[in-house]
């Protein structure tokens, strides 16, 4: 066999200086530069190509881009494997390598091709009705079941392909460079405009590309290659080649893929348009009789693009089906690439097409009023037999010609790309004389042009895309200049016939299967089946029988399936109706939808100025929402549980040291911040004194606690508060929303200073002393310092705030000090620290000390549905001033008396750790379903007090104290637990009030 | 993605703001005096029209402040966008 058999010897838009070899399926191959892997496949006569989903044909090439249903490959292996790609769309590189994603083991003889000849149990539904009951089996089946159907493979490396993402705006996009989108950039291009093209394929043209047409007295590629060059002198016109418009979404935001070799793989353009014109042409509709399926069947404008635009003929001896004139084109186009056509079939009675002449002068056999009824061979085209038809689709057919070939070119007519015009909300309509859908009503600001709005004839969609692209322009506010499209010699027509089955020689519902969706395997007799049964809406259809999902989203059979479908519910097709569309309008590769925001870059980190020490001290960390926290400090190979034991027992008996620079900070100062701060916390905030710190909650209006944290006074009109570490952000955007939106005549300034300073905590019987041998310019001591105050300080000349507080329990400081003196602070803190043992923890620890004494940690012991009163906090509410959620608390549902309260809970054995999280029931041995009495918010080992702790809400558990009650969690044995107070350690207070 | 104008700050894409829910809600001046059923309105019930509705938007990711849309729930177009102290002329 000679290199590319099927290789015309001159024409089309391939490099024949530049051949590559290529593989697939495990065997070489040669192609050109200018190929896709699709036409490179043909060239070398290989049809067979994929197995089909659900019944394993044997499939070969159908189409030409997006629509390919059939020749879905993976490509390439290791880190950068692609699976499911379609061989139409990838463009043929040297040393490629393709595989088939179905079929194994071997595409000749697939295994699961049993499942074509045990097809009538493979029916519509099949999947559902067998495997989904019982229902536990499922995840058996569809492990074996994904096996058979192949779906290629993920890379198991990370991708080590960059992508990227570029935002853009322009006045006019449009999507699609045919003739009809090239005019309209032209169009708006001239008028001024800032334009964006993009087209999916490597050169633009669309249709035109390597056509016989002649444009404007040039051949078609000569008058593209002039609109070429016109466009690039217009320094405001981006023309994108390899790149799909492949989502339109609200205000004319639409998305562009772009394939780009080099260090980026591709590029996904992000375009805000002010005006957009949709050209993205039409899908030619396949024709649906027996075995339709079988390799060599394909679409018409398919088998002509290869001729034309590849040099690439598919067979030598064709028929052709047709209900429309293209088919006649198409059967010249294989006459003149030296192929023999042994019949143009015409389903129509009384067609009289222009082309016919040549036809019929050259011997080509016209069977008008024909229909092919059935194809021989399995794994490629043998022959077709073709039944006389009169036009009556019940009339059964006898099919006696029999016409031996290798390809059969079929034409059903013409769909328009209304895919992003539906994606943009515009409705489509169904249009009677023309037999498809078109754009209707729109929503967004966009035109449609050229086929894709219904134009079949070449002149028609250059004076469509051009006034579409002038009305885009002029709509910007520009002024259009006079334009005429370019004349063409020819006029084609149509003249379309609609038939959308075949007519059975036998019961349709029982000859050989008649293909509506070959991805998913749907046929004319599944339709019917799936209407039996009584789906009779198209989107249940739809989902009942698999039509149009997959790949290509039904780009081929999804309007022959809604004709069938009317047919059977003997309805118009306009009151079926089409499915939804959404984006994206072809496949798009995970690694292009996250762009650049993988690895490092998938999220935002923070760290504390302080971070650098923590990690030479080898702590490990948590992430507290982007924030890096040290979460303990190991020594000597400790495990998380000996680390905290020895943190908190140093920080009680002497002295430790944390980072707690991520707690939210407020600068809120202005001659109303009083009035603005009683209105958000609970407590008395007029009353405090210059120098006074308060612990402060806040609530939704809705009653329950929102945030939580110390709140100081530092002069008469200014204020700082601290919020939890998660809710900085959303602290500051609440404070800021009752300033605007709800009391905007007061004065008060809001300043969020979490990141200028960072905050040193000192904790422990010698944190005093610590300060002190430093060195402190102010009075440390309990009298001129007392507990829940704070002053301005010098400590080791630095300028610090100093709040004497405590969320340990024990004689505490928070030293807060200009972050760029942080890290030089804590070092020297950490030096002098040495003889009072100073030890540093982390979040695990700090979380220990604070249930010890029964501090709430907002969102882990709170969620949203906790009061102030359910925790115990009743005492925080100021009973003279109305403050934010105050109403909600005297709601009926507020103050029901078997609310679940915040309580200490401590387990029967005094040894067992309860698991955070489990539920509480009053009865062990109850069945199911068991009412729960509680759940379990906070639960550690206490070194300190030589025994486990947990903290946790309990209905009516205040007045439980003493009783038990049953921790449950998964499948271990249910844990008795005692209800106590939350505050296990130093109850009164002393240690932190007098230390 | 929505297009939409901050009044003070002019177009800008729909991730640099929030959204802040229907518009005119005012807080009561005195919680107290009014009924359960009051209250809950105040905090619960919203119109969720079809078509036209007010709502508040905040340019979180720009100059931070709140402003007034009417946008509509099904198109969702933007008609219109007003700052706080503007008339609400519509
Ligand atoms: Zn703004």
């Amino acid at each position: 066999m000679s290199a590319q058999p099927n290789r015309l010897p001159e024409g089309g838009r391939i490099d024949r200086t530049r051949p590559l070899s290529f593989r697939f399926n495990r065997k070489t191959y040669e192609g050109f530069a200018g190929d896709t892997l699709a036409s490179a496949l043909l060239a070398n006569d290989v049809h067979l190509v994929g197995r089909s989903f659900k019944l394993h044909r044997p499939r070969g090439i159908v189409g030409l881009g997006p629509e390919e249903p059939n020749a879905i490959v993976q490509i390439g292996r290791g880190a950068t494997t692609t699976p499911n790609l379609r061989a139409t769309q990838v463009a043929l590189e040297e040393a490629l390598e393709a595989h088939p994603v179905r079929g194994w083991p071997g595409l000749r003889y697939d295994l699961g091709y049993v499942a074509d000849f045990a097809s009538r149990l493979f029916g519509a539904g099949f999947y559902y009705k067998t495997f989904m009951s019982p229902q536990r089996s499922w995840p058996v089946y569809e492990k074996l079941i994904r096996r058979a159907a192949g779906f290629g493979s993920s890379p198991t490396e990370p991708d080590t392909d960059r992508y990227e993402h570029v935002n853009v705006h322009c006045d006019v996009l449009v999507a699609g460079a045919g003739p009809a989108g090239l005019m309209a950039a032209l169009a708006a291009a001239k008028s001024g405009a800032r334009v964006i093209v993009a087209d999916e394929l490597p050169e633009v043209g669309g249709t035109l590309r390597g056509s016989r047409e002649a444009l404007a007295g040039k051949s078609a590629d000569d008058w593209l290659e002039d609109v070429v060059s016109e466009l690039d002198a217009h320094s405001d016109v981006t023309l994108l080649t390899r790149a799909c418009v492949s989502g339109y979404f609200d205000h004319n935001f639409l998305t562009i893929v772009e394939d780009v070799s080099g260090h980026v793989r591709q590029r996904q353009w992000r375009a805000r348009a002010r005006q957009v014109v949709l050209a993205q042409g039409a899908f030619e509709r396949p024709l649906v009789f027996c075995n339709n399926d079988r390799p060599g069947v394909m679409m018409a404008s398919a088998v002509s693009t290869y001729i034309n635009r590849y040099a690439v003929r598919a067979g030598s001896r064709a028929v052709v089906f047709t209900n429309n004139d293209s088919g006649y084109r198409t059967a010249l186009d294989l006459r003149r690439a030296g192929a023999d056509v042994e019949a143009v079939v015409d389903s129509r009675l009384h067609a009289e097409p222009v082309e016919g002449e040549a036809l019929t002068e050259d011997g080509v056999p016209l069977l008008r009023g024909h229909v092919v009824c059935d194809v021989a061979g399995v794994n490629r085209v043998r022959a077709v037999r073709v039944a006389k038809w009169n036009g009556d689709i019940s009339t059964p057919v006898d099919a006696t010609i029999n016409i031996d070939c290798d390809l059969v070119a079929m034409s059903g007519g013409f769909s328009p790309a209304v895919h992003l015009f539906s994606q943009s909300g515009g409705r489509i309509e169904w249009d009677l004389a023309r037999h498809c859908f078109v754009p209707g009503d729109r929503v967004q600001a966009c035109r449609v042009a050229g086929a894709a709005n219904g134009m079949w004839s070449l002149a028609e969609c250059l004076g469509d895309g051009l006034a579409a692209g002038r009305a885009a322009a002029e709509a910007c506010g520009f002024e259009a200049p006079e334009l005429d499209a370019p004349a063409v010699d020819a006029e084609h027509a149509i003249a379309l016939e609609p038939l959308w089955r075949v007519p059975a020689t036998t019961d349709p519902d029982r000859c050989p299967k008649q293909f509506i969706d070959f991805q998913n395997d749907v046929s004319v007799a599944d339709v019917r089946l799936a209407v039996r049964e009584v789906y009779r809406n198209v989107e249940h259809v739809k989902r009942y029988t698999a039509l149009g999902f997959g790949t290509d989203q039904g780009k081929l059979g999804n309007i022959n399936g809604m004709a069938v479908l009317a047919e059977c519910l003997d309805e118009p097709i306009a009151r079926v109706g089409t499915t939804t569309f959404r984006p994206p309008y072809t496949p798009v590769s995970f690694g292009v939808a996250a762009g650049e925001g993988v690895g490092d870059l998938y999220d935002p980190v923070r760290k504390t100025a302080i971070h650098e020490w923590h990690e030479e001290a080898g702590a490990e960390f948590e992430n507290v929402g982007q924030w890096h926290r040290p979460w303990y400090f190991p020594r000597d190979g400790e495990n998380l549980h000996a680390a905290v034991a020895r943190e908190c027992v140093a920080t009680r008996r002497s002295l430790g040291i944390m980072d707690a620079s991520t707690l939210g900070k407020i600068d809120v100062r202005g001659p109303d911040a009083v009035t603005f701060l009683e209105r958000i916390y609970t407590h008395d905030v007029g009353k405090m004194q210059a120098g006074r710190c308060a612990y402060g909650i806040m609530l939704g209006e809705d009653g329950m606690l929102k945030d939580d944290g110390v709140m100081a006074r530092l002069s008469e009109q200014r204020f700082y508060l601290t919020t939890t570490t998660g809710g900085a952000a959303a602290v500051l955007a609440w404070l800021e929303s009752w300033l605007q939106t709800e009391w905007p005549e007061l004065d008060v300034y809001l300043t969020s200073l979490t990141d200028q300073y960072s905050t040193i905590a000192v904790a422990g019987p010698n944190s005093r002393r610590l300060l002190e041998k430093v060195g402190c310019d102010i009075d440390l001591s309990h009298d001129a310092f007392p507990f829940m105050s704070t002053r301005e300080a010098e400590l080791a000349n630095v300028p610090v705030s100093l709040f004497r507080v405590s969320f340990s329990g024990e004689l505490a400081f928070e030293v807060n000090i200009d972050s760029g003196h942080a890290l030089a602070m804590w070092r020297l803190l950490m030096d002098a620290g040495g003889e009072f043992d100073i030890t540093p923890y982390g979040t695990e620890t700090m979380h220990v000390l604070r249930a010890e004494k029964g501090y709430v940690i907002v969102g882990q012991d709170t969620d949203g549905s906790v009061t102030p009163v359910d925790l115990g906090m009743k005492w925080m509410l100021s009973k003279e001033k109305d403050y934010l959620g105050r109403r909600s608390l005297a709601r009926p549902d507020s103050t029901r008396e078997d609310r679940k309260q915040f309580v200490g809970l401590l387990s029967v054995d005094g040894s067992t750790v309860v698991p955070e999280g489990a539920q509480l029931v009053d009865d062990s041995s109850a069945q199911n379903p068991v009412p729960m009495c509680g759940h379990v918010t906070s639960s550690y080992r206490s070194a300190c007090l030589g025994h486990p702790i947990a903290l946790g809400l309990v209905a009516a558990g205040r007045a439980r104290k003493g009783e038990t009650v049953y921790a449950c969690a998964g499948d271990v044995e249910p844990v008795p637990v005692t209800i106590t107070s939350p505050v296990f350690y130093d109850p009164k207070g002393d240690r932190q009030r007098d230390g | 993605m929505l297009l939409i104008r901050c009044p003070w700050c002019g177009e800008r894409a729909e991730t640099e703001f929030s959204y802040g829910g229907e518009a005119g809600i005012k807080r009561p001046a005195a919680p107290d005096r009014l009924s359960d059923p009051e209250w809950a309105d105040y905090l619960f019930m919203r119109r969720n029209p079809r078509g036209a509705h007010r709502e508040l938007w905040n340019h979180a990711q720009g100059c931070r402040r709140w402003f007034s849309a009417e946008r509509d729930t099904v198109s969702y177009r933007i008609a219109r966008t007003w700052r706080l102290d503007e008339e609400d002329s519509g």
